[in-house]
């Protein structure tokens, strides 16, 4: 009999407990349904502040969950089981509070003045951008972690920000005295504008606006917009308007299962108040899911205690700070020539690792703060030095929490590495969870791959011991031009289909020639060796390119005929051009001189490779269009085309925010704006979908263009085999951030040179399909049998199906 | 390791005179397939003999093999179109629709543990590849 669980909330936490509920309810036990007060679906608030860079904080929806948006419970009775929105009662047999917190205002007179705001959802931060337009000076009330953040968002929005906080010092939750300085003097250097214990007395305003604010102390500041943001508070009014028993200072009292004072109904995250305290972070938080999760599958986990260990980046600084940050002994390292200030804090004999505080570098932080409660794994200061702490993966004892995030412990680690044959980074995020939230704990996980035994391999096969950037790197370094002297130099045998395909892909990138000439041919994948898509019935497809998607009635006609001509099934593909499918191979010749002689050229749909540049028609025709997004897309197009890469690379251009080019779905993905171009990169579709990130905006077309030579050719050369952008980016230590300093910053000193491969790429671009019709000897591969060069394969049949030819199939597949 | 060069088809040549109908050779069973020039090295091709279609290979080392067009894996004949490598000693080809490898000299596929393809007894004589049809 399925029961019905309600969860009250669609938070971080609510939703990680649906999560955790849904994977591990195998049977089928329970029902969910899940009531949502915002309007939109669970996004990660942790990251609240890169909205503002266009990130997308959704979280991954849960299959098999009702999820009733914009739906607040009102009333809630434990005695008839049953919880009611605005607009229905739900009968439940389990409920689960995880409705968060709310923003603490403090009652200050004015603070109801237009202009005054709290930073906690999205609609806060629209409302705040919305009203900030054409503003001078904000101000945030709160400087700790939030505090932080919403100054970060005032700043981004180009507001002359300043901070004040009532304890002496920044976030004096989790840094001391020395830390928060070293801290202020980094947010100072940005501009911004830090006043420690302060008070504020009094908001003033004109015509009901804020205007200035008037200090306990009789200072005054002017200011166009406050934001409230001096720590949260629980919420429990619906808990308590149901007589269930909440703490002294708020919070639903939950003990170590999480339940609270009424049967079958649970809280957890910021709502609950366990074993005493509040949380406000995140961590302990999905560990209340957790154990709510299997308590609700009948088993008897119980909350382990929560490690408030946080590592933040505020304003572009580190802070973080775990275990205790007081104690009996404490090395501390203040360095005001590079901004850094840490504290180890040690038991009495000095051995012994309690806890520490990092601002300005926080790279030792995993390490560190995995350490806790263990003996140092080497001299402090060796483990503060800049080029990070030695290998500690291996000496920390099993018991050591490597993520904190998810309560993954170094045991639950080795397990997944000896046992469950969990042999790279991926394998062991998916099966233990490290690491899929802050990511701080990766640089761990590859030490204990490492001390496992599990070697980092980047052989390609079995043929090369180097991974496809090696091989690129020697070849290029070494000039070397053929397969044979790659193979005999620095590997074994004769290749095969993973080796050879890569090899080509590299000398098309280095010599930009024909891709089929001499022992290159040998090399390529059948798709590349016929310049044709190959289908399941043996026959290929034919897709010639069709820049931006733009394309003349008299080449819709020819296109049309073709197909009628040789009997080939038409299709319109997502890339904005048409596929002919069931073209025989002998028959490829005489289709291509029809399309060249009409002006089509290869698509290179066959090769990995440039595809196409998708685009909307922007302000040539669309109402709502700011920019020409059909010409940028077919200057684009024009530009990439034939460039062969570690995997196909599909790009859009959308004339407006509306997006209607679907751009951030691609590998590069422009987006028009007022002033210019935004560029976003690593988008995909496919398998495992991501949409692509912003790398820089407003750009002028130039600087686009030169951006986009760059990115295209560091990841040409350096990414590996058919690692698409998303996934490269990704492997990328620093991810986007380093990305950006190598492509904007020019931080490795490439981009000249990046720049001049590809301009070398555009100067000796030819189209493939015209230089193998122009030759004899290179027309001589399309025939269907050695010996019969005319004779049609036989085992090739068609049928009709809604008025076109599909393949009859052949044989059955063993 | 022996360099390989490409051998381009010399334009001279004509083709042999052969047909898929009227098998010709020189002794019985036998077929000529086509100049051992027309190979590509460490490629196939396809050739129609009577009615039955078999993919033929020269490999880097000179030799010759030939093996069943047909892939069983896929149920369609593309093994002439697929890479041709090695896997340990043993020269392969790997299907271009799913790259099962097949051991070009036993037809066995090296994935899939009981399926192989058969194999057909290939020669080079003055030049001309001929190709023994059972």
């Amino acid at each position: 009999m399925t029961r019905h669980l309600v969860v009250v909330g669609h938070g971080m936490v609510g939703h990680r407990l649906v999560e955790t509920l849904r994977a591990q309810d195998t049977a089928g036990a329970w029902r969910i349904t899940v009531l949502a007060e915002e309007n939109r679906p669970a996004y990660d608030r942790v990251r609240l502040s890169a909205w503002f860079d266009g990130e997308d904080l959704d979280l991954s929806p849960v299959d098999g969950v009702e999820v009733l948006l914009g739906e607040p419970a009102v009333s809630l009775d434990p005695q008839a089981r049953t919880v009611t929105t605005p607009r229905r009662t739900l009968a439940y047999d389990a409920l689960v509070l995880a409705t968060g917190s709310y923003p603490f205002v403090p009652p200050v007179p004015g603070r109801d003045l237009t202009g005054c705001f709290v930073y906690r959802t999205i609609d806060d931060l629209e409302s705040l951008a919305a009203y900030a337009r054409g503003r001078r000076r904000g101000l945030v009330v709160g400087g700790g972690l939030l505090g932080l953040e919403a100054a970060n968002a005032l700043r981004r929005l180009d507001l002359d920000t300043c901070v004040v906080e009532i304890a002496p010092r920044l976030m004096p939750l989790q840094v001391d005295e020395a830390g928060g300085a070293m801290l202020r003097r980094h947010i100072e250097n940005l501009g911004l504008t830090v006043h420690t214990g302060r008070v504020l007395a009094r908001i003033m305003g004109r015509d009901g606006a804020v205007r200035r604010v008037v200090f306990s102390d009789g200072g005054v500041l002017d200011t166009d917009v406050v934001v409230f943001a001096a720590g949260v508070r629980p919420r429990d009014e619906l808990a308590r308007a149901a007589g269930l028993a909440v703490g002294a200072r708020g919070g639903v009292v939950v003990d170590l299962a999480g339940r609270t004072s009424a049967p079958d109904v649970y809280a957890v995250g910021e709502c609950a108040q366990i074993d005493g305290r509040v949380y406000g972070l995140v961590a302990p938080g999905y560990a209340m899911a957790e154990v709510v999760a299997d308590r609700l599958l009948g088993g008897s986990a119980e909350f382990p205690g929560a490690d408030t260990s946080t590592k933040l980046k505020l304003l572009g600084v580190d802070v973080a700070s775990f275990g205790t940050t007081e104690g009996p002994l404490d090395v501390t390292v203040t360095d005001p020539s590079t901004g850094v200030y840490a504290k180890l804090v040690l038991s009495d004999d000095a051995k012994t690792l309690l806890g520490g505080i990092l601002v300005g570098d926080a790279h030792a932080y995993g390490t560190l703060r995995a350490c806790v409660g263990a003996p140092l794994p080497a001299p402090p200061l060796a483990l503060l030095a800049p080029d990070g702490p030695p290998a500690a993966g291996g000496d920390l004892p099993d018991t050591a929490l490597v993520c904190s995030c998810n309560a993954v412990t170094k045991g639950t680690i080795v397990t997944a590495i000896r046992e469950q044959g969990c042999t790279d980074v991926a394998a062991v995020k998916a099966g233990t969870r490290a690491g899929t939230t802050c990511g701080s704990c990766v640089p761990l996980l590859k030490q204990l791959l490492a001390s496992c035994g599990v070697p980092a391999s980047k052989a390609l096969c079995e043929h090369f011991d180097y991974s496809r950037q090696e091989l690129f790197d020697i070849m290029r370094v070494r000039g070397i031009t053929t397969f044979s002297q790659l193979v005999a130099e620095y590997g074994r045998g004769r290749g095969c289909d993973i080796c050879k395909p890569v090899v080509a892909s590299i000398l098309a990138s280095m010599t930009s020639g024909y891709i089929l000439d001499g022992e290159q041919a040998a090399l390529q994948d059948t798709n590349d060796h016929f310049l044709a898509n190959l289908q399941r019935n043996g026959t290929y497809s034919v897709v010639p390119r069709i820049p931006g998607g733009e394309i003349t009635p008299e080449k819709l006609i020819v296109i049309g005929e073709v197909a009628r001509d040789f009997n080939l099934y038409t299709k319109i593909t997502g890339g904005q051009r048409i596929d002919l499918l069931g073209a025989r191979v002998e028959q490829l010749p005489a289709i291509w001189r029809r399309l060249v002689d009409a002006g089509f050229e290869s698509g290179h749909a066959y090769g990995k490779a440039v595809r196409t540049v998708k685009s909307c028609v922007g302000t040539t025709w669309c109402r709502y269009g700011v920019q020409d997004s059909v010409g940028l897309a077919v200057a684009l197009e024009l530009r990439y085309r034939g460039l062969r890469a570690p995997h196909k690379i599909k790009a859009a251009v959308s004339g407006c925010a509306r997006e209607c080019a679907e751009a951030r779905g691609k590998d590069v993905g422009v987006i028009a704006t007022e002033a210019g171009w935004n560029l976003y990169v690593g988008g995909n579709g496919g398998f495992r979908p991501r949409h692509a990130e912003l790398l820089a905006k407003d750009l002028s077309t130039d600087e686009l263009v030169t951006l986009i030579d760059r990115f295209i050719m560091f990841y040409i050369r350096t990414a590996d085999r058919l690692e698409r952008t998303a996934a490269w980016i990704e492997r990328m230590e620093g991810g986007l951030d380093y990305l950006r300093s190598v492509i904007i910053d020019d931080s490795l000193g490439l981009a000249a040179e990046l720049e001049a491969a590809m301009a070398r790429h555009v100067e000796s671009y030819v189209d493939e399909w015209r230089a193998t019709l122009e030759d004899p000897e290179r027309l001589r591969r399309f025939v269907s049998f050695i010996n019969a060069p005319d004779v049609p394969d036989p085992s090739i049949q068609f049928t009709v199906e809604r008025d076109q030819p599909v393949p009859v199939p052949i044989g059955r597949p063993a | 390791m022996t360099a390989v060069e490409m051998s381009v088809r010399p334009a001279t040549v004509e083709a042999p005179a052969s047909s898929p109908d009227q098998p010709t050779g020189t002794e019985a069973g036998w077929v000529v397939v086509c100049p051992y020039d027309w190979l590509e090295p460490e490629r196939g091709a396809a050739a129609l003999v009577g009615d039955r279609q078999i993919a033929i290979f020269r490999t880097h080392d000179g030799n010759l093999y030939a093996i069943d067009h047909y892939d069983p894996c896929c149920g369609t004949y593309v093994l002439a179109r697929g890479i041709v490598g090695t896997r340990g000693d043993v020269p392969t080809v790997a299907s271009p629709m799913h790259k099962q490898a097949y051991d070009l000299r036993t037809g066995a596929c090296l994935d899939r543990p009981g399926v192989s393809v058969r194999t057909y007894e290939i020669r080079c004589r003055d030049g001309l590849v001929e190709v023994r049809c059972p």
